[in-house]
């Protein structure tokens, strides 16, 4: 295998370690409540302008980019489960689609209007610069964003499984009337698993930011790789969509590589088709 | 007879309405109306009757524009010879990507149907007989009527007027049929009506060849009023989304809910991009984003819905107004 090609994959694992991390997020609120955020990539997309700023203001970088925008979307995400998620939640398929639909929408034009359509930046030196392991030229902002995404991924899977929070939010999800007569409040752990969902991918948006162009739309485009993500990892299963994640970057880059450029969304998009046609559980998931 | 009253008073009024406002700026406006309001409600009919929520429409149309362009820039035709390719090629569309896309529910039809639409705009964008990222143009001076090239935008608005009423017309004698009352039980529950023997995926998928011919037209209509069409114009998602929005504003799975919509939504973009230029095309998105999201959160049901409701419960009050009236008196 030539070394080109390792890079390409090497390059593709750590890219898809963040969209891991986001995917993540869209996995824990569509398990646990059935519904589905459309706005999920938006979410990504703030975060990524939340680092952008904070870059302008302050000039800092990720470090401190990366804690701020997961505070400033955590924040975001419970609003948004109090204001509209748990009143659509009951409503009927219409109005759930419309909702989250509508929200996206909301985000895009709203961050289109405030800082226009333009393709922003930042510097590309702000984490350090290239360096050269066995032969891999390896850029630090991408490794510093694969590298944190990997362990902020396996966190949200031990929280998830080994802590008692984590036990009460799979409780709710299982039975929240059950889980209510046991003393568990499902608002509270419904709004919980929203807040770490948004504040998975503000942490992924700011990590995102150091190598990837910033713009409104961006969200459309990272919000179906975390449907696809999700959909081949199997809905509710962190350990899936991490897998997912790192298979969907591996592919991405790859056929960028191999094919080209353009056709690499066409390859993620025919995917996704794929799978939702003939495995809708998913690779290792369960509907 | 009651039940023709109102449509005929809203077909009058429609007939008399660029008589009455004779700018071309409204008249304009009018066309645009109408426009959308076809879009809409061939979606209503999968949308709305059938509890669908597709996302992707806009293959559809945009599959009606390119036919009509392409008629013209490929073979020199009359846009109008690419109207029934447009509707054939659509109606197959639908038909290959309706049986395993139909076979999902909720989100996971939505969301595929996201995928199929931003897929085809992809690879058309990519495509050059389809004019790649440019697009394809209609004829920019007229050789004849049958080119559909008017300067002025009133003929638009009763072709366009005319093709409403038929696109009504079916849809209401769809709803009346075998068909329309499948479509409402699988929207209710689908495992009921399975259970019930209704035939759900072929009425589905029925509905969704249906729908997708209708759509094509309107954007057909669409590209020969502005005499072009590109990947953005006739296959962004912002068009599915209009579509989906104008049906659910106004009330989806109710006859006149497309039109009550567009005729909201439409003025209000086309004054928002009059009074803010080109910055006012993103707030009327976010005017839209916002709209959905108080629909969703409060009236899912729409406009025509909360006015019937209104409507019936002030004819419940006089009566009860008589009743306590009538026993006070002496």
């Amino acid at each position: 295998m030539s070394i080109i090609l390792v890079q390409v994959i090497v390059g593709g694992l750590l890219l898809g370690a963040v969209y891991a991390l986001f995917s993540s997020g869209l996995t824990l609120v569509w398990g646990m409540m059935n519904i589905v955020n459309f706005a999920h990539g938006d979410f990504v997309m703030l975060g990524m302008y939340v680092a952008y700023v904070v870059y302008t203001l302050l000039g800092a970088g990720p470090l401190l980019g990366a804690p701020l925008a997961a505070l400033v979307l955590a924040t975001f995400g419970v609003i948004v489960y109090f204001l509209l998620i748990r009143d659509i939640m009951k409503g009927p398929m219409l109005a759930q689609i419309l909702g989250t639909f509508g929200l996206a929408l909301l985000l895009r034009y709203s961050v289109f209007w405030f800082f226009g359509a333009n393709f922003l930046s930042l510097p590309e030196n702000i984490v350090g610069g290239t360096y050269e392991v066995m032969g891999l030229r390896l850029q630090a902002s991408r490794l510093l964003a694969g590298g944190v995404a990997l362990l902020v991924t396996l966190g949200l899977h031990v929280l998830l499984t080994r802590t008692s929070l984590g036990s009460k939010m799979l409780a709710v999800a299982e039975d929240s009337t059950a889980a209510q007569l046991m003393g568990i409040r499902p608002d509270t752990m419904q709004a919980i698993a929203w807040a770490i969902a948004a504040g998975a991918t503000g942490i992924a948006g700011a990590l995102i930011a150091t190598f990837f162009y910033i713009v409104p739309t961006v969200g459309e485009t990272l919000g179906i790789v975390a449907f696809v993500t999700v959909s081949l990892g199997g809905f509710g299963s962190v350990p899936g969509a991490l897998m997912a994640g790192l298979l969907i970057g591996v592919i991405e880059s790859l056929s960028g590589y191999l094919i080209g450029a353009v056709y690499k969304d066409i390859v993620v998009y025919s995917l996704f088709l794929g799978f939702l046609w003939f495995r809708p559980q998913g690779l290792m998931g369960r509907m | 007879m009651r039940r023709l009253l109102w449509p005929s008073v809203v077909l009058a009024l429609l007939v008399a309405y660029p008589l009455l406002f004779a700018t071309p700026f409204q008249q304009r406006l009018g066309a645009l109306v109408l426009l959308y309001a076809i879009a809409a409600s061939a979606w209503n009919i999968v949308g709305g009757y059938a509890g669908q929520v597709s996302v992707g429409h806009v293959v559809f149309f945009g599959c009606g524009a390119y036919a009509a362009m392409g008629a013209y820039s490929h073979f020199g035709l009359s846009p109008l010879v690419g109207i029934p390719a447009g509707i054939v090629a659509s109606v197959a569309i639908a038909a290959v990507i309706g049986v395993p896309t139909l076979r999902l529910s909720g989100h996971y039809f939505s969301m595929a149907t996201i995928a199929v639409a931003e897929l085809c705009r992809l690879v058309v964008t990519n495509t050059d007989y389809l004019g790649a990222g440019v697009g394809l143009s209609g004829p920019t001076v007229p050789r004849n009527v049958f080119d559909l090239s008017f300067i002025s935008a009133l003929p638009y608005y009763y072709l366009f007027l005319a093709v409403l009423t038929i696109t009504l017309l079916i849809t209401w004698w769809m709803t009346n049929s075998r068909m329309g009352f499948y479509l409402r039980a699988i929207r209710d529950s689908e495992r009921a009506a399975r259970s019930l023997g209704a035939p759900a995926s072929r009425t589905k998928l029925y509905a969704f060849m249906l729908s997708a011919g209708l759509t094509s037209v309107a954007g057909a209509l669409y590209a020969m009023m502005f005499g072009f069409v590109d990947p953005e114009s006739g296959l962004g998602i912002l068009i599915s989304v209009k579509m989906l929005i104008m049906a659910a504003l106004g009330g989806a799975g109710l006859l006149f809910g497309p039109l009550v919509g567009a005729a909201i939504l439409v003025p209000l973009e086309e004054i928002s991009n009059n009074l803010l230029g080109g910055k006012g095309a993103g707030l009327t998105f976010v005017a839209y984003g916002a709209i959905i999201v108080l629909i969703a959160r409060f009236q899912p049901g729409g406009i025509l819905t909360l006015i019937n409701r209104l409507w019936a419960k002030r004819r419940k009050a006089p009566v009860a107004a008589t009743a306590s009236g009538a026993s006070h008196a002496p």
